[in-house]
Formats: structure tokens, C-alpha cells, sequence
């Protein structure tokens, strides 16, 4: 019943120096980056960094200004219709008939990509069962929270069984427990060999599902690689969070040299990138520093984007 | 075609969903109207030395008015809200066009849905002409085009504007400054002649009025070939310029 995956061993999405412009500003400034069958890619990066409006291009749905883009082989220009009935897309903004049932909402979609309504009925029924939703079926989309809308939503971008899915944002706004069954459910997408590409600013999204990702920041691309790799690349195995005392902070002088590969000093605390976080919490205290809070913790994306970007991600 | 036929489909199942809300505009107003204005104030009309608007009753003057200012109102109602919302507020337009759905595929099918709309008002409205005597069967029929015409031309120009709105505080103005001086002023009460001279060429220009000429011309019989040619120039002319606008100012909102 589920998407199947495309065989073909050419790039689902080939850009080069893809490039956005509206009016004088620049929301997409001549970036490369490829996706391969089967592959869950993730754009990470701050509001305004240009990853939605990445995705409009992929998704047919906005016109290039500069460069080449490629989508399963075609030109968006000329074959966007063709393009468009391959893939599944997951709005930012859910964008469901408020007036029509949850059932209907993916039956009606399924019209739009010409399924007979027999089939169309079907596959909603096969959906609504995967993302969990059968009970709700016959109910308005009004009152279902806002996890339950955006299963409803990658329901709906599954109908036409797409080779590739973008999914922009999909868990922003959602409460942890409604994340983790989001994330459970493309988790198995995945599994089932359906190409993700994603948007996030959420690192531990980046983490669970991207097996590669590009780290976006003002309209271009800062870095590249598998989560993991980029981890090892631009930051330490772990990172030691201290809170400090006003006074302690303000004589701290030289007495953090040397006790980790760098130090970033954020409005509320300190991070110190060190391959041992214990063994520098130590000798923090042999300083005669008296944190106020210690914390010792692994190296993840925010901590990689701090060190590319020299900002933390999420405002 | 099959896409914009696509589109009327969606536009069908929500109204399987929600005409019966939509009842009261549909039947009760045509009944009320005609029963106190047709029947209430034309008993004085009609009672009056000139007897009747030119020798006619004035429910049969009156009742094509209103059927085509019926027209005009249902077609700026679906022209504003509805399609406010679907490209600002639900966002159902920019889900049509994630799909093989083209935003010229969105203003085909809109437009297809106004016609069916229109169609089901000004049947809803002809049905209570014939019953309050106001007019008989065959020329009932005879002014439904004229009636789906006009509403089509307010219908097609005004969801061209409103596409291009990112919120709703102009609709209101296309309400009190269109749509009610329009429905007082372009003869579907009393005839245009009787306004102040300068304003006489204003609502010659309007489509309600052209709606208006028309449909009384079929109501009262002896219609005026070139007159009504011109009726129906002004007519389509309104229709193709909201057709071509629509088809840039979609695009230009949903493919940006």
C-alpha cells in the first residue's frame, strides 16, 4: 500500500547553484546540494535561512531565478505537473479543507492525482491507519490537536504513493509526545524506502531522521554531511554547560585556558568543547570556579550550527 | 479541463456539506422579497394613477431585478470569503497546487463552480417567480442564463481581487460600496431614467444593470434586439477581463 521506492540509481534532486530571488533580496543564493534514492535528507538552519523556499522549488511550486534543478530527472520549468504528481508534499502550514471530514480530505486529495474515487477511498482507509487516524475519520479536521492534523497531513502527501516526500517543518509547533509518534511514522517511511527530504531547526529531528543533511544560514550552505560526521567535524565528543555566579564571571580572567579545546560564551553560560566533560568539570572546581550549574552532555547539531554560524539555532 | 473538473469536484463535496446552511439565502430570501416588496409595496404601485411600472404589475417589473441582483450577491459572497480563505486562511489552493493541479487548472475550476453556484440560486429563484406568479415557466428559464451571466460577471472580476488580498478588511468595502449601491441603483427597483442625469451613464456601465435590461426584457417581452446585444457585450466583457485578471493574479500569489 505504501510508496514505493524509485529504482532508478540516477539523484531524485540535483541542484546546482540553485538560486531565489524576490525582488532585490536573496532568500536562496546559488546552492548545491543532491539527494540519492532511498536517502533522507535534511536542510537545517535557522527562520529565514532559505530552507522553505528550497523546498517551493523542489516542489515545483516556485519558479528558479538562477541555476539548475533537477527533480526525479525533470526540469521543474517545463515538466512541474508531471514532477509534482511523484511527489508527496507536507506543507509547512497544513493547509486542510476545515470544512470537510478527515476521510474526505484525503479522498478529495487523491482526485487531484486522478485516483479513481474507489481507489482513492482505499488508500485513505490504508492512510488513515497508518498514521493512526481510523477513529477519527468521519470527524471534522477542526477539533483534532495539532499532532493528529499533521499525521492527517503526511497522510494526504502519501495518497499518490510518491517516490520522494518534503516535508517542511513537520513537527514544529507539536508537543513532544505528538513529535515522537511523528517521527515514528516517517521512522517507517524511511524503513519502506521512501526518500525524505526535510526542513528543520530542531537538531535532534536532524538527528533521528536525516541521514544526511546540509546546515543552511543566510540563503547559502555552511556545511555538509551525516549528522554524526558533522558532530566530529565541528564540535567535541562532548560539551561541558556551566552556569556561573555574576562575580565569578566577571573576574574569569584566564582561569578556563587550556581546559578545552574551545570555550562559547552564550547570554546565559558557558560551553566548553572538550573530549572528557567530567575530567574538565573537575578541574573547573580545581580553579576555584563555583558553578552554580554543571552540565555534562554529548555534542549534538546546535552545538555544530553555534560553531558555524556563531548563533544558536532556535530564537 | 479534467484538472479544473477536479476542482469543481472539491467545491462540490463541501457544498454536499454545508448548502443546507445556505437554505435560507437560497429560497427565503426570493419569498420575502417578493412578498413584500413585489406583492406589499407593488399593491400601492399598482393601485397608483400611471397603474403598475409602464402599463406592468410591478411584481413582474421587479422579480427579474431581483433575480439578477440575487445573482450578483451570491456571486461576490463566494468571490470574497471563500476564496479568502482558501488562499490565505486554510490554504486549500496551495495544497491544489502541490498536486498535477496548475493555478490556471484553480481560477478553470473556480470558475466552474461559480457557474454551478449561480445556477443553483437563480433555479432556486425562478421556481419562486413561477409560484408567486411573478413570471412563467418558460420565460423563468429563458432568464436563467441571463441570471448566471451577471452573477458570473461580479463572480470572476472579484475573486481576481481578492486573491491578491493577504487579509479580509477590503471585502467588507466591496460589500458597502459595490454590491448594496449597485442592487439600489441599477433599476431593479425603479427605472434607471428616473435617477439624476449624471449617474444615468454609471449604471449603464454596471453589469447589474445590463443583467437587469436583460432579464426584465424576457419578464415583460418585447426585448430590444440591439439592446440586448449590447446587454450581453457589456456582460461577457465584465467576465472575460475578471477571466484574464484571475489568470495573472492566481498565479502570481500561489507560484512565487
Amino acid at each position: 500500500m505504501l510508496p514505493v521506492s524509485t529504482q532508478s540509481s540516477e539523484s531524485l534532486v540535483l541542484a546546482r547553484g540553485l538560486t531565489k530571488r524576490f525582488g532585490t533580496s536573496t532568500a536562496v543564493d546559488g546552492i548545491d546540494f543532491e539527494v540519492a534514492p532511498g536517502e533522507s535528507f535534511g536542510f537545517l538552519g535557522p527562520n529565514g535561512a532559505g530552507k522553505t523556499t528550497t523546498m517551493r522549488m523542489v516542489g515545483c511550486v516556485s519558479p528558479v531565478s538562477d541555476g539548475t534543478l533537477r527533480v526525479l530527472g525533470m526540469d521543474p520549468a517545463t515538466d512541474g505537473p508531471r514532477i509534482r504528481s511523484r511527489l508527496g508534499v507536507v506543507p509547512q502550514q497544513d493547509s486542510l479543507d476545515m470544512e470537510l471530514t478527515v476521510e474526505e480530505n484525503l479522498i478529495i486529495y487523491g482526485r487531484y492525482f486522478d485516483l479513481p474515487y474507489r481507489e482513492a477511498r482505499k488508500r485513505a482507509k490504508e492512510l488513515l491507519d497508518f498514521v493512526q487516524l481510523t477513529e477519527r475519520a468521519r470527524d471534522q479536521v477542526e477539533p483534532l490537536s495539532g499532532g493528529m492534523k499533521r499525521r492527517l497531513v503526511i497522510a494526504r502527501g502519501l495518497i499518490n504513493q510518491p517516490e520522494l516526500m518534503l516535508l517542511d517543518e513537520p513537527t514544529t509547533g507539536l508537543d513532544p509526545q505528538a513529535r515522537h509518534l511523528l517521527w515514528d511514522r516517517l521512522y517507517r517511511l524511511k524503513q519502506q524506502g521512501v526518500s525524505l527530504i526535510l526542513t528543520t531547526h530542531y537538531m535532534d529531528e536532524a538527528e533521528q531522521l536525516c541521514d544526511r543533511l546540509v546546515v543552511m544560514d543566510h540563503a547559502q550552505i555552511v556545511a555538509e554531511g551525516s549528522p554524526r560526521g558533522l558532530i566530529e567535524r565541528y564540535a567535541t565528543r562532548e560539551v561541558l554547560e556551566l552556569r556561573l555566579r555574576q562575580d565569578d564571571l566577571a573576574d574569569l580572567g584566564d582561569r578556563l585556558d587550556g581546559l578545552a579545546d574551545r570555550v562559547e560564551h552564550l547570554p546565559d553560560r558557558l560551553l566548553l568543547y572538550t573530549a572528557d566533560g567530567d575530567a574538565a568539570a573537575v578541574a573547573v572546581h580545581e580553579r576555584g570556579l563555583r558553578p552554580e550549574q554543571v552540565l555534562v552532555r554529548r555534542s549534538t547539531l546546535e552545538d555544530v550550527f553555534l560553531r558555524l554560524t556563531g548563533r544558536t539555532l532556535v530564537e | 479541463m479534467t484538472q479544473a473538473v477536479r476542482v469543481l469536484e472539491h467545491q462540490l463535496l463541501v457544498y454536499r456539506r454545508t448548502w443546507r446552511g445556505g437554505l435560507f439565502t437560497t429560497f427565503l430570501a426570493p419569498v420575502m422579497f417578493l412578498l413584500a416588496m413585489g406583492l406589499g409595496l407593488g399593491t400601492f404601485v399598482d393601485q397608483s394613477a400611471s397603474g403598475g411600472m409602464g402599463g406592468v404589475p410591478y411584481l413582474v417589473f421587479l422579480a427579474p431585478g431581483l433575480l439578477v441582483s440575487q445573482a450578483m450577491q451570491t456571486a461576490a459572497g463566494e468571490a470574497m470569503y471563500p476564496i479568502m480563505s482558501a488562499i490565505t486562511w486554510n490554504r486549500t489552493f496551495q495544497a491544489m497546487i502541490s498536486t498535477p493541479i496548475a493555478a490556471a487548472n484553480v481560477v478553470a475550476g473556480m470558475s466552474l463552480w461559480m457557474v454551478v453556484r449561480l445556477a443553483i440560486v437563480s433555479v432556486a429563484f425562478v421556481i419562486v417567480m413561477v409560484i408567486f406568479g411573478a413570471t412563467d415557466v418558460l420565460r423563468g428559464i429563458a432568464m436563467l442564463p441571463v441570471s448566471i451571466l451577471t452573477g458570473l460577471a461580479f463572480a470572476l472580476p472579484i475573486m481576481a481581487f481578492t486573491v491578491t488580498r493577504r487579509g479580509d478588511s477590503s471585502v467588507p468595502a466591496i460589500n458597502r460600496f459595490i454590491i448594496t449601491p449597485l442592487f439600489i441603483f441599477s433599476g431593479v427597483f425603479f427605472p434607471v431614467t428616473e435617477l439624476p442625469v449624471f449617474l444615468q451613464p454609471i449604471a449603464y456601465a454596471t453589469p447589474l444593470w445590463n443583467g437587469v435590461s436583460l432579464a426584465r426584457g424576457i419578464a415583460v417581452g418585447g426585448i430590444d434586439a440591439p439592446l440586448a446585444i449590447a446587454n450581453m457585450a457589456v456582460l461577457v466583457g465584465y467576465c472575460a477581463l475578471g477571466l484574464m485578471v484571475a489568470l495573472r493574479t492566481f498565479p502570481r500569489r500561489l507560484v512565487q
